[in-house]
């Protein structure tokens, strides 16, 4: 079984947001929500490196192990999925997520925040796969057509990976080992509990 | 594998030295920096882990107009969550449980304290006003305990119990209750304030002698106390400032990223969590004294009059006060 998550790749990542924009259009995110987003460190300075984050699915999720309700389940891929509609939006999950994932429609707590929204992986919601309630809550469910995540398949400099963890992984230090350096795998550390260590 | 890493290192310092000797290069910073400029990207530059070790966190820029998102990881995150998932349950749980076990005790061993004091005639000690403050705040306290209460213990006992769809739904009613009937709970605060602050301020001799006698429960006596004793006052004192903690708290967590970050709304709800059961248990005491625990005493806050023997035993210093007017 595979263990799927996402890498970036810092020192290939352009900033282009297309990433963000792919997310938005394949799921038709409502306004406000950015289940991607690049994130750039050391802006404008030397040694500046973008990142394009997103739900990492963590290994033994800090959102599902807060949010009140238990509205999460792992898949035997390893994603964290949410249902939409046992969520109650109180936002804890995004004070727990060390990443920032979890998007909310409103942004205050007064009356409702709406349900919480975050990166599925492409892979939907626990409703029956490719129907259109999965389709309208979750977006499309690209893993159920055989396919990964849009954001990485059309990454243009391939600095995001998608897939089978041991295989991103082994991608990543393959080119590390070619180029010579590599600025580590971002946030793999506090998502996987472990590193990509090139010798 | 060390021997490789060791040459690895020999080769680094070498390199950090040749370039440090280069003129008008003063130290490894500028050795960065002249590296950085020279290729870009480069071996150099930044190391994901270093810079999570050197700041704590991640933060950069965004192209989209909102700050919390740029924040690109924050492992502390993961601590929030041992505090929330563990240390807040168990404490919490251990709190309110001993509360009830010892006053359950308290019950059993030494029963309610008695009224043998009648007289037949009544004194007006609660008007109507304050009634209302005492009940509004109460009943929103409580639903909001309860509900506040599910957000911890709600998906341990009671989903087990009514299932993950039923349990969704009354937790958003729960939502819906703790986020309105705050408001009804902050005035009823505010009121309890202006109404009976001037009724609280210390008084010298009266309030450390009535506690020193423990209230007089151990022996059977009554020290003197005004129109409330030192334990009373306690418990405004208590109520005003834990009211005005859960408030201000409780806003935050109502306009999340007002005012904070994401560290900062993780304090906030730390505060509101452990002051919120640290208030559920001592108004579980309040409420025992006020009914079980004590007879008579429920009279004051219920029809709003008590009889003057209780009240001459209980609250010598106010019926005095009452009867010169
Ligand atoms: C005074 C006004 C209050 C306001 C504005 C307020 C607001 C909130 C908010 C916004 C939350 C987050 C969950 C959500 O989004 O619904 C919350 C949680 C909570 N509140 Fe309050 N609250 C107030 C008073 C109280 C009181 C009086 C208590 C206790 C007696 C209490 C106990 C709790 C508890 C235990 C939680 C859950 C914390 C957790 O899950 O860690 N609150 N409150
Ligand atoms: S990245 Fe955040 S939302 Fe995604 S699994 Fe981890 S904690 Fe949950
Ligand atoms: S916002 Fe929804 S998913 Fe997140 S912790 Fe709250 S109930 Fe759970």
């Amino acid at each position: 079984m595979a263990r799927l998550k996402f890498l970036c790749d810092a020192n290939r990542c352009i900033d282009c947001n297309a990433c963000v924009t792919a997310c938005k259009n394949e799921h038709d995110v409502p306004w406000g929500i950015n289940r991607r987003r690049v994130v750039t460190i050391n802006d404008g300075k030397p040694g500046e490196r973008s990142v394009s984050m997103a739900c990492m699915h963590c290994t033994n999720a800090p959102c599902a192990a807060v949010c009140p309700v238990d509205c999460f389940h792992a898949t035997d891929d390893g994603l964290v999925l949410h249902s939409k509609e046992i969520c109650i939006g109180c936002g804890y999950c995004f004070y727990a997520c060390p990443f920032g994932a979890p998007q909310f429609p409103q942004a205050t707590n007064f009356g409702s925040r709406g349900k919480m929204d975050k990166c599925t992986y492409c892979a939907g919601g626990p409703d029956a796969d490719l129907s259109e309630a999965e389709y309208v809550r979750y977006g499309s469910n690209r893993l159920a057509e055989g396919k990964l995540p849009l954001c990485a398949e059309m990454c243009s400099t391939k600095a995001l990976l998608a897939g089978d963890g041991e295989i991103i992984a082994q991608i990543y230090k393959e080119r590390v080992v070619t180029r010579g350096y590599g600025s580590g795998a971002w946030g793999w550390k506090t998502a996987y509990g472990e590193t990509i260590t090139v010798t | 594998m060390t021997h490789g890493l060791n040459r690895i290192r020999a080769l680094v310092v070498m390199i950090a030295l040749a370039v440090a000797c280069l003129p008008a290069m003063t130290g490894p910073a500028g050795a960065q920096e002249a590296g950085a400029q020279a290729v870009n990207p480069t071996a150099m530059s930044v190391q994901a882990d270093d810079l999570l070790q050197q700041e704590g966190k991640l933060q950069g820029y965004l192209a989209q107009p909102d700050p919390k998102l740029a924040v690109l990881e924050q492992p502390q995150g993961r601590q929030w969550r041992v505090f929330h998932e563990s240390w807040l349950p168990w404490g919490a749980g251990i709190l309110i449980l001993a509360v009830v076990l010892l006053l359950g005790g308290v019950y059993l061993v030494k029963g309610p304290i008695q009224a043998d004091e009648v007289s037949g005639i009544k004194i007006l000690r609660f008007n109507v006003f304050e009634r209302f403050t005492h009940w509004l705040t109460a009943v929103s306290f409580i639903i909001l305990a309860l509900s506040g209460i599910n957000y911890i213990f709600g998906k341990r006992y009671l989903m087990p119990l009514i299932g993950p769809d039923a349990f969704g739904t009354l937790s958003q009613w729960g939502k819906y209750a703790h986020n309105y009937l705050a408001w009804p709970f902050m005035l009823g605060v505010l009121f309890m304030i202006v109404v009976w602050v001037k009724d609280n301020f210390p008084k010298r001799g009266v309030d450390w002698a009535w506690l020193k006698a423990g209230g007089g429960v151990f022996n059977n006596t009554h020290p003197s106390a005004g129109r409330f004793n030192a334990g009373q006052k306690l418990i405004f004192w208590w109520v005003a400032l834990a009211g005005i903690v859960m408030s201000v708290t409780g806003i935050m967590l109502l306009f999340p990223f007002a005012a904070f970050g994401v560290n900062g709304m993780q304090i906030t709800q730390v505060v509101h969590s452990v002051v919120g059961f640290l208030f559920i248990a001592v108004i579980i005491f309040h409420i025992y004294i006020g009914t079980l625990g004590m007879e008579g005493a429920y009279d004051a806050m219920g029809s709003g009059e008590v009889d003057v023997a209780w009240a001459r035993a209980h609250h010598d210093l106010w019926v005095e006060e009452q009867l010169r007017r």
